[in-house]
């Protein structure tokens, strides 16, 4: 498939992103791909179509910034503190721009990539009953099952040009290895045109790591590997550095208002060259809490 | 000994959970409920996130639902697809526990909007995986603080099913399990009428009047004539709990910078 596997990840989001693409950056509160997240946001892509079961902070950042014109997703808050503001202020006073959005619920977007993983045209679940969500999403439709007459909910396949995710380890061939809470970072590259995956550390054979049965994602399914040690701050990275709670609480102040936003997104993102800028502009405010010293000197 | 009002609340919705019960559990107060019972009385309860975590066993509480934490001590961790598939769907869920913005008198839950889905005055998170928990779970507990705000006469929307508009309501929609047969608060415990599906306020928590919970209700709550009064937390139930909480402070660092 990709013949340049392995990239920066300036060149990864310059080549494999274009205006106006559907874009997936999932990773289910573990592996969050947030580097990538702000390196979109660098390079000022605008119009994407935003896709992710849970919009939180990196998703925040890219809506406040003007890069999303579309959302899909089931759960859109900053888990264990509240809303994210930047999502509710597109949403409820169209800022910087209006945010249309598509929602469905977890079963229904794991089900939806699953389909589209599967080469299927829909996704079909028992799902929504009494919900008013079909009132709302003529995406969500029911369908008599042949065999039993149930009625079941169905939801086109997701197909987004583009899938992100971060991962523990890749080898040299560009096999992807993913342990701990998985998610559904399998189904979006299998079901994505295009994927970016971001690691923590390139290995030389990932069959020295990965036990049998691991989920690990063959080279040639993957466009590009980056090697980005703490890529998925201020999320976790099982067996890497654990969940930056502290920072999760500080975004809830640095989003609330949108000058201090756009100020702090100009000084530590626009202002910062790759994520180890980003990490050494945010260390130096106290900012980060458990990621590995190396990564922010 | 004294306790306040969420400890009432996570302590009485602990004691319904049973050993052996499978539960899949909802962030934040579920959740401290559910491992406060695995942590006294039922060691053997089996909880499931849906981050795909199947028996999971915190030493702390989750901040988010897929903390590491939860991944750490599982039987199984699970792709997000197979959980809602074959563990939710499929059937093996005896008890789902969920949180809620609001609830009506039927039990629906809105974790969506406050006003007009296109033009809301408050956005909501969404549904998450409220609305196939609510409607494949074999039963469903609630838990939340119970406020005029809370508890309202008309939902703007409904996320997830309860009872729908009551009577045989739920069971024409389609939904499978009882839905949702008790909600536990900070005031009481609310169990739906058999026959009408009309939450019914059965238990007060000590202490608490029954005024006060008609106060705190958007519509006009109807009350048990068998109207009984829930036990106090007793001293190892408290003392479990704030051990709980206290090392989940420390563990997420608190405001006193880092674990």
């Amino acid at each position: 498939m990709a013949t340049q596997k392995f990239s920066t990840l300036q060149e990864a989001v310059q080549t494999l992103i274009h205006d106006g693409d559907s874009v997936a950056l999932e990773g289910f509160t573990h592996l969050i791909p947030s580097a990538a997240g702000h390196e979109i946001i660098r390079q000022k892509k605008r119009d994407l179509t935003l896709i992710r079961m849970t919009p939180d902070l990196v998703y925040d950042m890219i809506i406040g910034m003007g890069g999303a014109s579309r959302l899909v997703f089931s759960w859109g808050g900053n888990p264990g503190v509240g809303s994210i503001h930047r999502f509710r202020d597109a949403i409820e006073r169209a800022w910087p721009q209006p945010l249309a959005i598509e929602e469905h619920s977890h079963a229904d977007m794991a089900a939806r990539y699953q389909a589209g993983a599967s080469g299927l045209p829909f996704a079909v679940m028992r799902g929504y009953v009494g919900s008013d969500l079909p009132r709302h999403n003529p995406n969500i439709r029911f369908i008599e099952c042949p065999f039993t007459g149930e009625r079941l909910a169905c939801t086109p396949a997701l197909n987004p040009d583009v899938a992100v995710i971060h991962a523990q380890k890749a080898d040299r061939k560009g096999n992807v290895l993913i342990t701990g809470i998985v998610g559904v970072q399998k189904e979006v590259v299998l079901a994505a045109r295009r994927s970016i995956v971001t690691v923590e550390e390139i290995v030389d054979d990932i069959h020295d790591h990965a036990q049998m049965n691991s989920v690990v994602l063959p080279g040639w399914v993957v466009s590009a590997v980056c090697h980005v040690p703490g890529g998925a701050h201020p999320s976790y990275a099982h067996g890497y550095y654990k969940r930056d709670n502290a920072f999760y609480k500080a975004w809830d102040a640095i989003a609330r208002d949108r000058d201090t936003f756009l100020a702090w997104m100009e000084k530590h993102v626009m202002g910062t060259a790759d994520f180890a800028g980003f990490c050494r502009s945010v260390a130096a405010e106290g900012l980060i809490g458990t990621l590995p010293e190396e990564f922010c000197r | 000994m004294s306790y306040t009002p969420t400890e009432l609340m996570t302590i009485n919705a602990a004691r319904k959970l049973s050993d052996g019960q499978v539960c899949f559990v909802g962030i934040g107060l579920p959740s401290a409920a559910a491992n406060l019972a695995r942590l006294t009385h039922a060691p053997e309860v089996v909880l499931i996130y849906e981050s795909g975590t199947i028996g999971a066993r915190p030493d702390v509480l989750p901040l988010s639902i897929g903390d590491g934490e939860l991944a750490e001590f599982a039987d199984a961790v699970v792709s997000v697809p197979e959980i809602f598939r074959y563990w939710l769907q499929g059937g093996r869920v005896d008890v789902g526990f969920l949180g809620a913005a609001q609830i009506d008198r039927f039990a629906n839950i809105n974790t969506t909007v406050i006003g007009p889905y296109g033009s809301p005055k408050t956005r909501l998170p969404g549904a998450g995986g409220a609305p196939e928990i609510a409607s494949s779970a074999r039963e469903v507990w609630i838990t939340l603080r119970q406020t005029r705000r809370s508890f309202v006469d008309r939902l703007d929307f409904i996320t997830s099913a309860g009872f729908l508009d009551g009577g045989d309501a739920r069971k024409r929609s389609g939904a499978r399990g009882a839905g949702p047969t008790a909600v536990i608060t900070d005031l009481g415990v609310l169990t739906p009428d058999p026959i009408t599906r009309e939450l019914v306020l059965t238990a007060i928590h000590p202490g608490i009047e029954v005024e006060q919970v008609k106060a705190a209700t958007g519509w006009d709550l109807a009350v048990s004539p068998a109207l009984t009064v829930t036990v106090a937390p007793t001293e190892a139930e408290l003392a479990c709990l704030r051990d709980l909480h206290a090392r989940t402070l420390r563990a997420h660092g608190g405001e006193a910078g880092g674990d």
